[in-house]
């Protein structure tokens, strides 16, 4: 038998999944996660999801950006071509402000999105769950739970039973 | 007020509603991806299709005439030295703005009714700034040495002038469309999963699949998904008023009367806003039509942005008459003159169309009758999309044509090539966005199932 990821329980509605997650939750499992085809804010909650590190690096990013474009404005401007345009002084702070903002946003959005993609570990091509034979109506209208092997709790048919319990349509085996 | 449409499902959506009644996950994931993954395309798509691609062609050809002859064939010379270049990149800049706004501020105000139009908005962002980025490119006379707009080290020892506001405008332009466009891509990721997992071809599959990067619909990415969405919409609030307000400065730091105002970035972002909705309308009322989509775009967005254009016209009014005020109280003989010669000179026309177009015949979306009328509403939209135009023209051209001393006075008229390349850029922006509804999900399928009835998660007891 080929190594198995863990276990899946599909269910049909959004409330069945939340009240599954947190039920999965209280009986001691900690590798588990739910797949859903929107973002279900209860869900983050029983699962209890605090992920605070993408607002840091957004706000790293708009830093690097604004301090980056700021230093470009300045060098240029005083040390490598200073240019005297109507007696304005060489370093013109009012005037270095619009590209100093614009390089603040586009460092902060690069940082939201590559840092968004690069914490979910994405792209990645290939992962277990797609080999759950009706995985591919996650993306469409059911609603998925997880329980990894890796779960120190996690016994083939004990937490086969346990999945069962909790009232789904399916419970399939995942394949690594 | 009901129209002469018939409606698509049994159901036709109450007045008011954002999603007519009767869908679940799955029917509304089925309606929404077979539009980009069913085999037979609408005829009209055809027909559409052709037209920007014919247009295309006239731009291609315009653009090969412009590099080997030179800007001389366009109308600008001294001392109108801004003609349709700039205003048409003026023109196609603010109608990207609605896109943004519809994205990002009304999704940091909350308002769902955006979730089922700000993904085309979003592409007409994207198509609308690349047409207007072609514009100063080429004007330039020698776009291929386009990159020299951009600060980097170089043999001659150069370096462009940060305090010029046409420096501003390359740094506020390209960081527009880059974020703009990372918005909307991050924004398909959930639906090219979908699509992904619903194609049929091999080919579908292949392409979704690379877009899509592996998208599962985690817990824990549909978290870090919001925060992000969040974040970028947060970011681009401020962008999209900044880019306009960039743009406006390109004529605000000049001195020529008639630009040299401080309304301008205000006015200006109103504006932008303004022509964009217009041209969202002009867009949403077709496509609705052709694709069936009165159950997502239904009235309530219709009348929601009809509304919209009504107070922005009000605005964009606000700043025509101070322009004029101005004009009088300044005492300056050349702003009085800039402003008699608007309404009186050669260019009067122009000045009474404009006024025509962007403040009385809005005023019509003041009642219910019409904004609940369909061929009004789209009537509306194409006359703003004029007035916006004109309104760059006389801002620009008749500013340029007659500034201080009588003796440097001259008149200015597009040439053909200027037609032909306005046209041609028309064409562009047709041709993608036919590309863009026939390959992707041009309604956001999962930002339509969280307004779904059955999405909504109901409070736990238990929840502490």
């Amino acid at each position: 038998m080929t190594k198995i990821y863990g276990l899946m329980a599909e269910f049909e509605n959004p409330n069945d999944l939340v009240e599954a997650t947190r039920r999965a939750r209280e009986a001691g499992f900690t590798k588990l996660d739910a797949y859903s085809p929107y973002p279900i804010e209860a869900l983050a909650e029983a699962l209890d999801i605090h992920d605070r590190k993408l607002p840091a690096v957004v706000l790293g990013g708009g830093i690097l950006g604004g301090v980056l474009g700021y230093a470009l404005c300045y060098w240029t401007s005083v040390i490598a071509y200073p240019l005297n345009v109507g007696g304005k002084p060489l370093n013109s702070v009012p005037a270095f402000i619009v590209p100093t903002f614009e390089t603040t946003i586009l460092f902060a959005a690069f940082a939201a999105v590559f840092g968004m993609l690069a914490l979910n570990g994405l792209p990645m091509p290939y992962h277990p769950v797609f080999n759950a034979p009706r995985f591919a109506l996650a993306s469409r209208d059911r609603f998925f739970l997880c329980i990894e092997s890796k779960d120190p709790k996690f016994d083939h048919d004990e937490t086969w039973a346990f999945l069962t319990k909790l009232g789904p349509r399916v419970v399939m085996d995942v394949e690594e | 007020m009901s129209t002469a449409e018939p409606p698509h499902s049994e159901q036709k959506p109450a007045t008011g509603a954002i999603l007519a009644p009767g869908y679940t996950f799955t029917t509304l994931t089925d309606k929404l991806a077979s539009i980009a993954l069913s085999r037979r395309t609408p005829k009209s798509w055809f027909f559409g299709a052709a037209v920007g691609f014919v247009l295309t062609m006239v731009l291609l050809a315009t653009i090969t005439h412009l590099v080997f002859k030179g800007v001389g064939i366009f109308g600008v010379n001294v001392p109108v030295g801004w003609g349709f270049d700039i205003l048409n990149f003026v023109w196609w800049i603010g109608i990207g703005h609605a896109g943004t706004l519809i994205s990002a501020i009304l999704l940091l105000l909350r308002q769902p009714w955006r979730n089922s139009i700000n993904r085309f908005a979003e592409a007409m962002t994207i198509f609308a700034v690349s047409c207007a980025g072609l514009y100063p490119l080429l004007h330039t006379g020698r776009p291929w040495l386009d990159y020299w707009l951009v600060p980097y080290p170089n043999t001659m020892g150069m370096w462009p002038n940060f305090r010029s506001p046409l420096i501003w405008d390359v740094f506020a332009v390209t960081t527009y469309a880059t974020v703009s466009l990372l918005f909307w891509y991050v924004g398909m990721i959930p639906d090219l999963a979908t699509l992904r997992d619903r194609a049929k071809a091999l080919w579908a599959k292949m392409l979704y699949g690379m877009l899509a990067m592996g998208w599962r619909g985690s817990a824990r990415h549909w978290h870090r998904y919001e925060t992000a969405s969040l974040l970028l919409a947060g970011l681009a609030t401020p962008l999209v008023i900044s880019v306009h307000t960039v743009v406006s400065f390109d004529f605000a730091a000049g001195i020529v009367p008639g630009w040299h105002a401080t309304i301008f970035p205000p006015y200006f972002v109103a504006g932008a806003i303004y022509a964009g909705f217009a041209m969202v309308l002009t867009l949403a009322i077709p496509l609705r039509k052709i694709y069936g989509l009165e159950d997502f775009i239904t009235m309530k967005h219709l009348d929601n942005m009809a509304k919209i254009l009504l107070a922005t016209s009000l605005i964009v009014a606000y700043g025509y008459a101070v322009e004029a005020f101005m004009a009088f109280y300044s005492g300056n003989v050349y702003e009085r003159y800039m402003m008699w010669n608007r309404a009186t000179g050669p260019y009067k026309h122009m000045y009474w169309a404009l006024i025509f177009c962007n403040v009385l015949a809005p005023q019509m979306m003041w009642f219910r009758k019409l904004r609940h009328s369909i061929p009004a509403l789209f009537v509306m939209a194409m006359i703003v999309n004029v007035g916006m135009w004109l309104e760059r023209y006389v801002i620009i051209v008749v500013s340029l044509s007659r500034d201080f001393l009588p003796s440097s006075w001259g008149l200015y008229k597009g040439t053909v090539f200027d037609w032909s390349m306005f046209l041609g850029s028309i064409g562009l922006f047709i041709a993608l966005l036919f590309l863009f509804i026939r390959l992707l999900p041009m309604i956001s399928i999962f930002e339509m199932r969280v307004i779904l009835p059955e999405a909504k998660v109901e409070a736990k007891e238990e929840q502490a």
